[in-house]
């Protein structure tokens, strides 16, 4: 059974072109995670999929129904929001109950669920307070809660962790990540964060300019980036681009490197000047410049390097990426 | 900033010229206030003198209680007032919740047009206005000024709550879709709320000219049973003989209810103030 299914999703808004043909599949019980720079559509697709934006043309389908024409609400979704978007009049039993006494449901069902969805999220304490009594964290679960209590067929999550201080946000991603495993459900999750998107997904949909640019398992699009932008969103720091040339003389692609594969080595093929060193404890990031060119090597473990020293870089190469010039990936 | 509000000197220069400035703003009203309470000789002889033993008289009360019916004038003020008050609210923040939520066709254009309003005076009008109010029957009634005053207040309205209801998160009103409540109840209860402080804004922007209002009650409502305070008051006020001691009286009565309005709307707006709606 598939959760969600759109095919050849357009979206305009007047001239301009936001979403163009979008083809997506999530399976049942699939965590699906939405990534790109900002602007690149992923916010308004969701919407689309929630039925708060129409879409101008294509098909979507939840459950297998199409609800192109079906109301949000109607929808079987529920989304958490990036700003919690809680009702300020009404106390978090309330925020979590409103949807189920909208749907008409008994008030043993609500109660029921009400008490369920705030033991998992660990809200019992806080159920009869207003949400300006209540800290940010409180807040997003209490929007989680909100979602939980629907039992909807998919989950939608609107970037949930960007309003989080770091350490919440770890926590959060934790608490999120163990409430797909107890809940079982299809959840889609929007972030530009590559780091959320690594450490959630089951599967990743990156997007550029209202285009999935590539479809995969996290490690599939890490491994195996089907160009040059999707190389480089994925993976802290970055991927390193450079002319093939510096190692290859006459070669005219442009070659990628992640850092960690870089490596200190008498005879390696690139001369570098040390600009900076990032000492985290258990890595070590060398920034270093090769003939103009910025690059970034992430060393295992402590070196003792200052900047100003004059190093060599050396690479499997095997483990290089090779791109044209429109960025599209070539063998190696 | 911390600093600036710490200094003793700026402190005191600041709360010094708000005092002064509440000083100007009260002297009319108080000057009013006592002069109410006394003889129409003392009136004159010494304007600003407080009233005592002597100069001291309710005259100017007793002929205000005893001509006319001030109770009735009392009540057609307010009942235009605040029914004036309820449709310029309700009608206001409504058109501008539609222009700052939906997306259609003409939805500039339908701002501005509502918008232009403000720069055109109601009173240009008058004649068409009256034209209109005899042709539909309404003439000598409350419900004419209460319209008259409706369409004199939206504009203004219209401008502040659309651009204040843009402020209200998207997030809030979109959850609130999820979970199915109607764009009805989305206004009403969750919209509106948030939006309280501008509501009393307009609100106190919109009464006191009503209340005060004199062209449109003269023009549209002079009869006896529709009679409004301001016009009521006018009776005192004679080409040739004014009886000072009941204009007074009449205007320290007619400014109790403004102040009660006022008093009740401030309240909102702090409250408003103080909602922590989104984070």
């Amino acid at each position: 059974m598939t959760a969600l299914t759109l095919s050849n999703v357009n979206k305009s808004f007047g001239k301009v072109h936001v979403l163009k043909d979008i083809d997506i599949t999530v399976e049942d019980g699939e965590f699906v995670v939405f990534v790109g720079p900002s602007g690149c559509g992923k916010s308004t697709l969701l919407r689309v999929i929630a039925g708060l934006e129409d879409a101008s043309s294509g098909d979507i389908r939840i459950g297998g129904e199409p609800v192109n024409m079906t109301p949000p609400s109607k929808r079987g979704i529920a989304m958490v929001f990036q700003s919690y978007a809680l009702y300020p009049h009404l106390d978090v039993r309330g925020n979590m109950s409103l949807a189920l006494r909208q749907e008409g449901r008994s008030k043993a069902v609500i109660a029921e669920r009400v008490a369920e969805a705030s033991r998992m999220l660990n809200l019992d304490p806080y159920l009869d307070r207003y949400p300006s009594e209540l800290s940010g964290g409180q807040r997003q679960r209490v929007a989680i809660g909100r979602a939980i209590v629907r039992e909807p067929r998919l989950f939608l999550f609107d970037e949930p962790l960007s309003n989080l201080d770091a350490a919440l946000r770890m926590n959060t991603r934790l608490e999120i990540a163990n409430l797909h495993r107890a809940l079982g459900a299809s959840m889609i999750y929007v972030t530009h964060d590559q780091t959320e998107a690594m450490t959630l997904a089951d599967k990743i949909v990156v997007l550029r300019d209202g285009q999935v640019e590539q479809i995969g398992a996290p490690m599939e699009l890490y491994n195996n980036p089907a160009n040059r932008f999707v190389a480089g969103f994925l993976g802290a720091p970055a991927m390193n681009f450079f002319p093939a040339g510096l190692v290859q003389p006459g070669d005219g692609r442009e070659m990628g490197v992640r850092p960690e594969d870089l490596y200190l080595s008498a005879d390696g093929p690139l001369e570098a000047d040390v600009c900076h060193v990032e000492r985290l404890g258990g890595d070590t990031n060398v920034i270093v410049q090769v003939a103009g060119h910025q690059i970034t090597a992430r060393l295992f473990g402590q070196h003792d390097i200052a900047a100003g020293a004059a190093v060599r870089l050396g690479f499997d190469p095997a483990r290089a990426y090779h791109f044209d010039a429109s960025g599209a990936r070539l063998a190696p | 900033m911390s600093r600036a509000r710490a200094n003793p000197v700026n402190a005191a220069a600041m709360h010094g010229a708000l005092i002064l400035y509440t000083l100007i703003a009260l002297f009319p009203v108080f000057v009013i206030l006592i002069n109410s309470f006394k003889t129409r000789r003392a009136i004159f002889r010494e304007p600003l003198a407080l009233p005592d033993a002597d100069s001291f008289s309710l005259i100017g009360y007793q002929t205000v209680l005893k001509q006319g019916d001030f109770f009735l004038y009392f009540q057609n003020s307010m009942i235009v007032t605040v029914g004036s008050l309820g449709l310029i609210l309700l009608f206001g923040a409504m058109a501008a919740f539609a222009l700052s939520e939906y997306r259609f066709r003409g939805n500039m254009l339908m701002g501005l047009y509502l918008a232009l309003g403000i720069m055109i005076p109601i009173r240009i009008g008058t004649v068409a206005i009256l034209d209109m109010m005899v042709a539909t029957g309404l003439v000598n009634t409350l419900w004419a000024l209460i319209l008259v005053y409706t369409a004199q207040g939206l504009p203004l309205a219209v401008f502040i709550l659309s651009e204040f209801m843009r402020q209200v998160s998207d997030d809030l009103k979109n959850a609130a879709r999820v979970d199915g409540l109607s764009e009805y109840t989305i206004f009403f209860r969750l919209v509106l709320p948030l939006v309280r402080p501008a509501l009393a804004t307009v609100a106190v922007f919109n009464m006191i000219p009503i209340w005060n209002d004199l062209w449109f009650p003269l023009i549209l409502a002079p009869s006896e049973a529709t009679k409004t305070l301001t016009l009521g008051s006018q009776v005192f006020i004679g080409q040739f003989v004014t009886d000072w001691n009941a204009v007074l009286s009449a205007l320290s009565m007619a400014i109790l209810p403004v102040l009660v309005l006022y008093v009740i709307f401030s309240r909102q707006l702090i409250r408003g103030l103080t909602s922590g709606a989104v984070k």
